[in-house]
């Protein structure tokens, strides 16, 4: 018998919450020291992964519309020239590693929450900006003739038919968004805005490496779990 | 009525202009097929009229309106568009893509749930089967049905069609075709549509503008160019089957006759004998109590035939069929069956008469006729 379908659905959440669960548990039990008794204890855990989760949250929200948003932007017709150069700028962006970001604004702009939160917003936003500008382009043109033959406005024919249309891909670039904006989010804490990177930098400088392990477990199974959430939202909206 | 004065169109970097000096009056309630090679610039002007395109000289008018000054949504949604790609929305069910314009339009819900489902019955598509499926589970010939059903589904009184048939089976077609030609009677919409098929254009039409290269070559009414095609293009674009073509501009009702009787199965035969006698016509048929045809009976089967009942001795009607259709589905009916009648009924009234090869010979001998 196969499972129901919300109850499939929860599946590999609940997985990953009691992987996540154990591996807290196994290092709060068996601390190799009293260094990292001190270091893993539930309210720090807790602590980083709220300001984790904060960052991501607040970043993410911001990329998903300023990304959709400009993608909406730069595939008009009349900014055919600019929409490429936006493309490519935003591919080779794409390559400048997340620590080099953090480095300049750090420089900058200085530290704390909103710094960054800026930056991880500055990085999330190129996949969804770049999907959304690709997942319109790639629509057949006779689809939007036929609508736009029929007396469509152009306000219906975005909402109603060009972002449905666009909506798988630009979801796989909010995939794409998330896994990475979670695993640069480790990064804050050289900036002073906490989250898990919190576990990783520490353990490494005192050489505790179940600490680092950790930290760097928790991210990993948070990015599985947004990656996977926004997946459910993809396979929801698809039926055609 | 939509007119095109001296309409150019040159592409932005072509040197030759895609439709050249048109001139090209529609008028109200009549329906006009544009025909011609690939390239020539049907769709073009199709979409000059709904202005997908810019006119880059001469005006466009529709009840004495330049397009140009009108605002471009208002004129698209008075007017029906059949895209020559079809266009189906892939993410919407065939529903909701018939529902399109009505819900641009702002139609009660039910209203336009009840529109919908009359608007895929009317294509051919059973709505129970149809309507919750989405483009890409249905076949080509069922998308551009839908096509149609959508661009039917406001009722505009204007309709460009861009090849609306293109993909259906022959078979589907001319049943299109005939419910076609019968709510156009009703509706008198005025409709340019796009063919590749001369024999549709002949059926279908009141005015066929054949175009070459850009240019108007010869816009005139079936009949005339069946008769006096202008150039060697035009006639090899009409065929050399000319007589045959020419049996589409008369309709089935227009010259069907009357059997001596309805009768049904269980009639005596004595009874038939003394109607066929009676009236001269030398043909009874057999209705079933929705005066549905069951059979013919002529004089001659009366002879060598035996039996009791005029059940025992009809001959049965494998196919009947309408009065909207041409005496040219009815000559191509006789070929399939190897019979020399048909039986012409109407969904609603049943049973109407028939129409036999002779009548056919007549009509072709009779050129008044045309
Ligand atoms: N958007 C466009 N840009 C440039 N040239 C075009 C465009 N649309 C059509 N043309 C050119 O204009 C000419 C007429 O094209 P059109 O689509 O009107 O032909 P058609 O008669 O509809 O042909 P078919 O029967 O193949 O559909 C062709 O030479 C075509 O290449
Ligand atoms: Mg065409």
């Amino acid at each position: 018998m196969t499972p129901s379908k919300p109850l499939r659905w929860m599946l590999v959440p609940l997985a990953l919450i009691i992987v996540a669960c154990l591996l807290v548990g196994y290092a709060l039990k068996y601390p190799t020291d009293s260094l990292v008794a001190r270091l893993i204890t539930i309210s720090n855990v807790n602590k980083a992964l709220k300001e984790h989760l904060g960052l991501v949250f607040v970043s993410m929200l911001v990329a998903v519309f300023t990304g959709i948003a400009f993608g909406i932007i730069i595939s008009r017709p009349i900014f055919y020239v600019f929409g490429r150069v936006i493309e490519n700028v935003v591919n080779l962006g794409q390559t400048v590693p997340s620590l080099a970001i953090l480095a300049l604004f750090y420089s900058v702009l200085g530290l704390g929450f909103n710094v960054a939160v800026f930056a991880l917003w500055l990085y999330s936003i190129l996949p969804v900006l770049r999907n959304t500008y690709a997942g319109i382009k790639n629509i057949t043109p006779d689809v939007i003739e036929a609508a736009k033959g029929m007396g469509m406005n152009p306000w219906h024919i975005l909402t109603r038919i060009e972002l449905p249309i666009a909506a798988p891909i630009i979801l796989a670039g909010i995939r794409t968004a998330i896994v990475i904006n979670v695993g640069a989010a480790t990064l804050a804490t050289f900036i002073g805005a906490g989250g898990l990177g919190d576990f990783i930098v520490t353990g490494l400088s005192v050489r505790r490496n179940l600490v680092v392990f950790t930290g760097a477990g928790l991210a990993a199974i948070t990015a599985i779990f947004f990656d996977y959430l926004v997946g459910l939202v993809e396979e929801h909206l698809v039926h055609w | 009525m939509i007119r095109l004065d001296d309409v150019t169109k040159i592409f932005p970097g072509q040197k030759t202009p895609a439709v050249k000096n048109l001139n090209m009056e529609i008028p109200e309630g009549c329906v006009c097929a544009l025909i011609g090679p690939s390239g020539c610039g049907k769709t073009t002007t199709l979409k000059m009229i709904n202005r997908l395109y810019e006119p880059t000289g001469g005006t466009i008018y529709i009840n004495g309106q330049d397009v140009s000054k009108m605002d471009p949504i208002e004129l698209r949604l008075g007017i029906g568009y059949v895209i020559q790609e079809i266009g189906l929305f892939p993410h919407l069910t065939v529903e909701d893509n018939v529902a399109t314009v009505p819900r641009e339009k702002k139609w009660p819900k039910d209203t336009i749930r009840q529109n919908t489902e009359e608007m895929l019955r009317l294509v051919g598509l059973e709505p129970k089967e149809f309507k919750k499926r989405y483009p890409s589970a249905l076949s080509g010939g069922q998308r551009q049905r839908v096509g149609v059903a959508r661009a039917l589904a406001a009722d505009p009184p204007i309709l460009l069609m861009d090849e609306p048939f293109g993909a259906v089976d022959p078979i589907t077609r001319t049943r299109l075709q005939n419910e076609f030609l019968r709510i156009q009677e009703q509706m008198q919409k005025t409709i340019a549509f796009v063919t590749h098929d001369i024999d549709e254009a002949i059926k279908m039409a009141d005015n066929i503008a054949v175009m070459q290269e850009g240019s108007l070559v010869q816009y005139a009414t079936p009949g005339e160019l069946l008769s006096q095609p202008v150039d060697e293009f035009v006639a090899k674009l009409v065929g050399s089957d000319r007589s045959i073509k020419r049996l589409h501009l008369i309709r089935c009702r227009e010259i069907l006759k009357k059997p001596a009787g309805f009768l049904r199965a269980g009639t005596p035969l004595e009874e038939v004998r003394k109607e066929i006698e009676n009236s001269k016509i030398r043909i009874v048929l057999i209705v079933d109590g929705d005066n549905m045809p069951q059979g013919i009976i002529s004089a001659g089967d009366l002879e060598q035939r035996t039996g009791r009942v005029a059940g025992d001795i009809l001959r049965e009607i494998p196919d009947y069929i309408t009065g909207d259709a041409t005496l040219r589905d009815a000559f191509s009916m006789m070929l399939e069956y190897g019979q020399s009648h048909v039986v012409v009924t109407d969904k609603n009234d049943g049973c109407q008469g028939y129409i036999t090869l002779g009548d056919l010979l007549e009509v072709m001998k009779d050129d008044d006729a045309f």
